[in-house]
């Protein structure tokens, strides 16, 4: 292939394009004003011809680079996939004529609006080169699993036999964690009538015998360094190192810890040796064995036992849990079972024993979760919706019934409290800055500072992964202190890539969920191995080759770039230059939104693949009345919400050109005031759901971008113009009928504020 | 308080969940109830009960002993099988409620003057007697259920349906003298017997 840039520009005629736009013109437009060498119509240009036709021209080298103007780029990506060669797609079916009535009236704006998405189009392609692997790459089949608990186990082993290597940190002397201190868990499967067996003893065996797997006890990892494909990790023992372990990706199953009881004074835990944790059931069943279970403080067999559930949690109170546990329902239905199972098999009627379940609500997640609940009820647990107010050092429980409406009161032999589970999510990196930053400003302004707060700044939580990161020690957090995940969409993600978290740490859940996760986050960091080797992106840009690079020259350091990566992907040189590690790097391009001087660009992918098309556009004389409208929409989902609603012949206004993009957090406002600049009467943004319950697939982009825009008003006041013109909106990919009218608002606005000044 | 009351409290104390399942006919699917409410909502008969069914169940499962088996509501079902055609985990609830009824009549724990356990005796004598149920004698004998001068009221108030009636042959008269029985008499009361005695000695049993 030779240097010279051969743009060849395909317009196809199909799907009614061919009848709704004058595709003449549309080629003499890519000529003359788009520049390429060709520009050819084809009456079905995703068939075996039409795509025939594209790759002679590339073979013969009459074209180097391709416009494909057809329909939406989410569409037909097999027969349009030509490799190595740069393609831009212009939309011309979601984009224009499904959105358009095919009346005469509609006729001259509907032409317009696909003249200038073909000028878009082939202004885009001069900036898109094709993406090669850098330099970084190298495959390191090691996966590192952080906690020998049922998750760290499970994932071990799945990865172990997906042939990979794997070495298992844990803290404690032996493998089992929580799931190893249980006498049985809830059944996984049907019938989801008795408790079963934990698998934890084979599990651990199972490990021991692999081969692939070392199991490293007592130990801590001291320090992490590198990259997904890189990683450098430091074993401690005690207070040797141990060894540098190189491995590929990291999965942090560090699991839960227990709800403190003490802090339940109401319930008398720390007083009364009969009010006992769940926990400490387990221990009593364990020793039990199948015989009558004996209660702790004279050693009788318990012949009334009661469970009070959410005791200290799914509650506003100071020092409770605000949080759903998840597994303490199933828990006690399944330790209930223990008293009815073990009278059964000792003789004695299994309903001389009561067993009381005090609830307020009652949720047993999973698949067998209601055949077990009802399995718990045909063994004759009782089941009270009722709120416990307090338990007396004798045992006595003072409940509230609820279905009864009245004051009650149970005598029990034993009462076990339904605490709730803290995850082990290592330092909350964020919190201590904040705290810090707060402490320095009080003390700069010669203020107290708040006991509470000097007590939360003297509690040490100790590091699980030690990142040598500049974004910090630890996995981040994002609610209750659970490490992040998106419970829906990816919820093995963290910010760190290569570093995937599964079980108690990133959501409450019991043992099998931790093991369904154990199997997904392996899975997760097998693929990061993978792409990694191949120098390509992992979730949710998974295959992408291309990777941010800045120009040198341009860089004040200002290190905004570093601050706004979600991922902690930007390290600084001594010099204090972005350092990039590609393989952290998930391409979402929010470093290119946050550059201030605009250095930050990938291959296909730049401040001027994008501002070039703002530029191409035909902006008419204000005189026209026709305004011109851009959007700027997330390509996960904005972009596929338009071309739903199009599908759907949802119409909007004629005016708008929509450009997609990788992420909202990638919109430079540079785009913003360039587009204001050039004559746009409006400048919509549409990006994901921002906040705790975000659905941005890069987590922080929609927010970050969301700051930046609020700081928009500025450049609009110097620039004279109404603060209306520019909107950004949260965009669900269900919001089908709302993105049109989106669309419709700004166009009603500008009609109301009336046209740009600034049209030359 | 009759003796065996008081026998059977004191050996089920504080678990009259298991003296339900023990000696209530299906009383062992109470436990099975999930509290959704169905059945309080579907009773034709719900706000004129104490206690909806619903209730009654967790009454037994807390230990709800006297005010259950002394309530008058489980004796206001009128058998219309709303709520076991719509309990969505097919409790038999009409079955278990004549159940309790029967159990704490057993027990003599009736509220006095309750009608429908009035009714429900007047009805076993009269079919106890003859195997078949006499209408003449039930309808007179359910005139005077609250007594004499309030039968003859009643009698009077319903001379015109009951010439009517006997003018479209829907009354026989001479029902009144004897009436139709069973084939084998003696053979029924044998066997009403012999079923009394073993349920006596069922509950007998369990309250030792």
């Amino acid at each position: 292939m030779s240097d010279e840039v051969k743009i060849g520009a395909y317009i196809c005629k199909g799907c009614d394009l061919g009848n709704r736009l004058n595709t003449d013109q549309l080629e003499m437009i890519a000529t003359r004003e788009g520049r390429v060498a060709l520009a050819k119509s084809h009456d079905f240009l995703c068939g075996e011809d039409g795509v025939k036709m594209i790759q002679d021209d590339l073979a013969s080298g009459e074209a180097n680079k391709v416009v494909i103007a057809a329909c939406s780029r989410r569409a037909k990506t097999d027969a349009f996939s030509f490799e190595g060669v740069p393609t831009s797609r212009v939309n011309l079916r979601e984009g224009v004529i499904w959105v358009r009535p095919e009346t005469d009236e509609a006729q001259e704006t509907t032409q317009e609006m696909a003249e200038d998405y073909v000028r878009m189009g082939c202004a885009e392609i001069k900036f898109m080169a094709n993406p090669k692997p850098s330099e970084e790459q190298g495959t390191n089949r090691h996966v590192m699993v952080v906690g020998g608990g049922i998750t760290g186990m499970t994932a071990a082993l799945e990865a172990a036999r997906a042939g990979y290597q794997v070495s298992i940190v844990e803290k404690s002397d032996a493998l089992g964690g929580t799931a190893g201190q249980l006498y049985r868990r809830a059944p996984t499967r049907a019938p989801y009538a008795d408790p079963e067996d934990t698998g934890v003893e084979p599990l651990i065996q199972m490990l021991e015998d692999d081969a692939k797997v070392t199991i490293y006890l007592n130990s801590v990892i001291s320090s992490t360094d590198g990259a997904p494909g890189r990683f450098n990790i430091e074993i401690t023992q005690g207070s040797d190192q141990l060894e540098i372990i190189s491995c590929g990706s990291i999965i942090q199953a560090s699991g839960m810890t227990p709800y403190d009881a003490s802090q339940l004074t109401e319930f008398s835990y720390s007083d009364a040796p009969d009010v006992i944790t769940q926990l400490e059931l387990e221990a009593l069943a364990k020793a039990a064995d199948g015989g009558p279970i004996k209660r702790p403080s004279d050693g009788k067999e318990v012949k009334n036992v009661v469970f009070v559930q959410c005791a200290g949690q799914r509650s506003d109170k100071e020092g409770h849990l605000s949080y759903c546990s998840g597994h303490c329902c199933n828990t006690s239905i399944k330790q209930a079972m223990y008293f009815k199972d073990n009278a059964l098999s000792s003789g004695t009627d299994p309903l001389d024993i009561q067993t009381t379940i005090l609830f307020s609500d009652l949720r047993t997640p999973g698949a067998g979760g209601e055949d077990f609940y009802r399995s718990g009820q045909d063994k004759g647990v009782t089941f009270r919706k009722a709120t416990v107010s307090a338990v007396s050092k004798d045992g006595k429980v003072s409940l509230n019934d609820l279905i009864l409406d009245e004051e009650d009161t149970i005598d029990a032999d034993l009462v076990v409290l339904a605490t709730g589970m803290i995850p082990n999510s290592g330092r909350n990196n964020e919190r201590e800055d904040e705290l810090q930053t707060i402490k320095t400003q009080l003390e700069a302004e010669h203020k107290e500072v708040p006991q509470e707060m000097l007590d939360e700044i003297a509690i040490p939580v100790e590091s699980i992964l030690n990142l040598n990161y500049k974004q910090g020690s630890d996995l981040p957090q994002l609610v209750s202190g659970f490490n992040d995940s998106h419970f829906i969409c990816f919820p093995y993600e963290t910010r760190r890539t290569g570093i995937y978290a599964a079980g108690p740490t990133r959501r409450p859940m019991d043992t099998q969920q931790a093991q369904e996760d154990a199997t997904g986050a392996a899975m997760k960091a097998i693929q990061a191995i993978e792409n990694a080797g191949k120098g390509m992106a992992a979730h949710p840009r998974s295959g992408d080759l291309s990777y941010p690079t800045f120009r040198k020259e341009g860089c004040t350091q200002c290190k905004r770039c570093m601050m706004e990566c979600p991922f902690g992907a930007i390290h600084s040189d001594e010099k204090g230059y972005p350092q990039y590690n590609e393989a952290r790097c998930r391409r979402c391009g929010t470093c290119m939104g946050a550059c201030p001087v605009r250095v930050i660009s990938f291959e296909n992918y730049s401040i001027d693949s994008v501002g070039q098309q703002i530029k191409a556009c035909d902006i008419p004389d204000e005189f026209d009345e026709k305004p011109r409208l851009l959007v700027l929409a997330c390509e996960n989902d904005a972009y596929p919400a338009l071309d739903m609603a199009a599908q759907n012949r949802f119409e909007y206004s004629a005016f708008v050109r929509v450009i997609p993009v990788r992420c909202l957090g990638s919109v430079n406002t540079i785009w913003i005031t360039d587009a204001l600049n050039s004559g746009y009467d409006g400048v919509v943004l549409m990006g994901c759901k921002k906040g705790d319950d975000y659905q941005c697939h890069f987590v922080k982009g929609s927010e970050m971008a969301h700051v930046r825009m609020s700081k928009i008003a500025d450049t609009l006041q110097t620039l004279n113009l109404e603060e209306e013109r520019v909107a950004v909106h949260e965009v669900a990919i269900t919001d089908i009928q709302r993105v049109p009218e989106l669309i419709d608002d700004m166009a009603k606005v500008v009609e109301e504020i009336g046209m740009s000044p600034f049209k030359f | 308080m009759s003796d065996l009351n008081q026998a059977l409290a004191e050996k089920y104390q504080g678990n009259f969940l298991k003296e339900v399942i023990d000696n209530v006919e299906e009383g062992d699917m109470v436990r099975m109830c999930m509290q959704c409410g169905v059945c309080a909502g579907s009773c034709p008969m719900g706000p004129h009960w104490e206690h909806t069914p619903q209730k009654i169940f967790m009454m037994i499962r807390a230990n709800k002993r006297d005010e259950v088996l002394q309530s008058d509501s489980m004796w206001m079902c009128t058998s219309c099988y709303n709520c076991i055609a719509r309990c969505p985990r097919e409790l038999p609830i009409t079955h278990i409620m004549h159940g309790l009824a029967s159990y704490a009549k057993r027990l003599n724990l009736v509220p006095k003057e309750q009608p429908t356990a009035k009714f429900a005796q007047l009805f076993w004598d009269n079919l106890a007697k003859k195997g078949r149920v006499n209408e003449l004698k039930l309808g007179i004998s359910l005139y005077f259920m609250n007594g004499f001068g309030e039968g003859i009221k009643v009698a009077m108030g319903n001379q015109k349906l009951g010439m009517n009636m006997l003018k479209t042959k829907r009354m026989a008269i001479n029902e009144a003298w004897g009436g139709h029985s069973v084939k084998d008499k003696s053979g029924f009361h044998a066997m009403l017997k012999k079923a009394a005695e073993l349920e006596s000695a069922a509950i007998e049993a369990h309250s030792k």
